[in-house]
């Protein structure tokens, strides 16, 4: 195992007497206070996370649209500078290489691409291999790039009033470079909590600088890896490793919408279109508990006492107060309503198929 | 920094147990509870369950986790916390003025297995290392 990495924030995180942990081969904080007053401050009101591990690539040069077109499920064809797509790369069997954004930095071929802090490595390579014949340039910047998300409905209020941030005109998946005192930021309205909110770009001095800033004015809560998790997935958002893997494509989890099989070509496109077509042996569906046990990643789900899938994530939820798990199951058994079982430790609790997602989204339109 | 209370018998897998007589009331130390944060759920057993010194009977749910709660001493559940259903987080207020259950203890010579206060707090500081 390589050592782990240390993000810009992490000497400001250890003062502040956060848990530290392992995460995506770096040492993060996953609760400073408490997950269930973190997660509260971001629903309600608003809070910041080091989210500096995530990975940034970026594509130019003359075949740099056509290459990310080709490695990426989403279409980005005729995609206006300012704009952000979600979407994967994919395997040629389906399997997902990584989920990821895509940036179109300005109206030339040059594209961002951001990706999880644990495939960083794995990601940069596949696209070295994928770029053979193209005319790209290829840039690992993850290790100059720090990164604060902001999140929540005062969100924009705080980027605004405290940061000082003309921001309030970008809607939900656009970003612009802002001049931040003199420096470079790329100021995006994105995340992964299911709140409004913006998540921004910088290098690491500039990071800290605002890191400083959002903490001292008070009102923003330092929020840990702990609560972006149980945002993430009472929003219904995949998380890869769990939801998304090199075993489960986007069609076995639901997310299809972003995985445009008209494109004519990308990598991994004449598998999902089959899945798409013929469907899938399993499904990711969501299950709610009878019960307030807790539904734990890698519990079995069972119906009639056969084994039929596997949790992925599950929690008892914090703002809406359910035991529930996000499962990947026998698509026998993925409709609305399908009664299962999910055993936990030595009983097994009665659950029913209901929707994966278990908080509606507040994101700006 | 963690308390600990003087009287009770700990437990490495950090469980503590009050001894009244024939009877140990059993919950989790504050060590415990400060390291896996807000308590969500208690997994407990039902009356008349037997349990056995190391064998789990339980578990203790934080949001992010479950940890096994592992009985200290072997005997009969007598009584279970019922409040810890509708209030796990009593656990984080405090550890020890809420037990999880009540045992009839069936072979007091295990005590001698546990530690006392000051060589839990011991094991607990060497434990972070």
């Amino acid at each position: 195992m390589d050592e782990l990495q240390k993000t810009c924030l992490y000497d400001k995180h250890v003062a502040l007497g956060a848990k530290m942990s392992p995460f995506g081969g770096f040492m993060m904080p996953i609760e400073y206070s408490s997950i269930i007053d973190e997660h509260n401050a971001v629903r309600e009101n608003v809070g910041m996370f080091d989210v500096s591990h995530m990975g940034e690539i970026f594509v130019t040069g003359k075949d740099a649209t056509v290459f990310v077109n080709h490695i990426f499920t989403n279409d980005i064809i005729g995609v206006p500078a300012g704009k952000i797509l979600y979407g994967m790369m994919l395997y040629s069997d389906g399997g997902v290489v990584d989920d990821l954004l895509v940036y179109r930095m300005d109206d030339a071929d040059h594209w961002l691409l951001v990706v999880n802090a644990a495939n960083i490595a794995k990601d940069y390579d596949w696209i070295m291999q994928q770029a053979k014949g193209y005319e790209v340039d290829i840039d690992n910047a993850s290790s100059r790039y720090g990164q604060i998300a902001l999140q929540g409905p005062s969100a924009e209020m705080i980027a605004t009033k405290v940061l000082g941030m003309a921001v309030a005109d970008l809607t939900f998946y656009t970003f612009k470079i802002v001049d931040w005192q003199g420096n470079e930021v790329i100021a995006s309205r994105t995340g992964y909590t299911g709140e409004d909110g913006f998540e921004f770009y910088a290098s690491s001095e500039v990071i800290c600088h605002m890191w400083d800033m959002l903490l001292n004015e008070g009102h923003v809560t330092p929020c840990g890896l702990g609560c972006r998790d149980t945002l993430r997935f009472e929003s219904g958002l995949p998380l890869y490793g769990h939801e998304l893997s090199n075993e489960i494509s986007p069609i076995m989890a639901g997310l299809g919408m972003f995985v445009k099989i008209d494109k004519a070509e990308f990598i991994g496109k004449e598998a999902v279109a089959r899945q798409k077509a013929e469907g899938t042996a399993k499904k990711l569906v969501g299950i709610e508990l009878m019960d307030k046990a807790i539904p734990r990643a890698g519990y079995v789900v069972e119906h009639d006492g056969n084994e039929i899938g596997i949790v992925t994530t599950g929690y008892h939820t914090i703002t809406t107060d359910r035991s529930v798990c996000l499962a990947l199951v026998d698509s026998a058994y993925a409709a609305l309503d399908t009664e299962v079982d999910v055993r936990i430790r030595k009983k097994t609790f009665k659950g029913i198929v209901v929707k994966k997602r278990f908080y509606d989204k507040k994101y700006k339109k | 920094m963690a308390k600990t209370i003087e009287g009770l018998f700990y437990s490495e897998s950090h469980e503590w147990i009050k001894v009244e007589g024939e009877y140990g009331y059993i919950g989790i130390s504050d060590h415990a509870q400060e390291a896996m944060g807000n308590i969500v759920y208690v997994d407990m057993p039902e009356e008349d369950d037997e349990v056995a010194q190391g064998e789990d009977f339980g578990a203790v749910e934080s949001v992010k986790a479950a940890s096994d709660l592992i009985s200290p001493v072997s005997g009969t559940v007598v009584e279970v916390n019922e409040a810890l259903g509708d209030t796990p987080e009593l656990l984080n207020q405090n550890a020890y003025d809420n037990w999880i259950i009540k045992v009839k203890i069936s072979n007091p010579a295990e005590l001698d297995n546990l530690m006392d206060a000051t060589a839990y707090e011991e094991y607990c500081k060497n434990e972070q290392h």
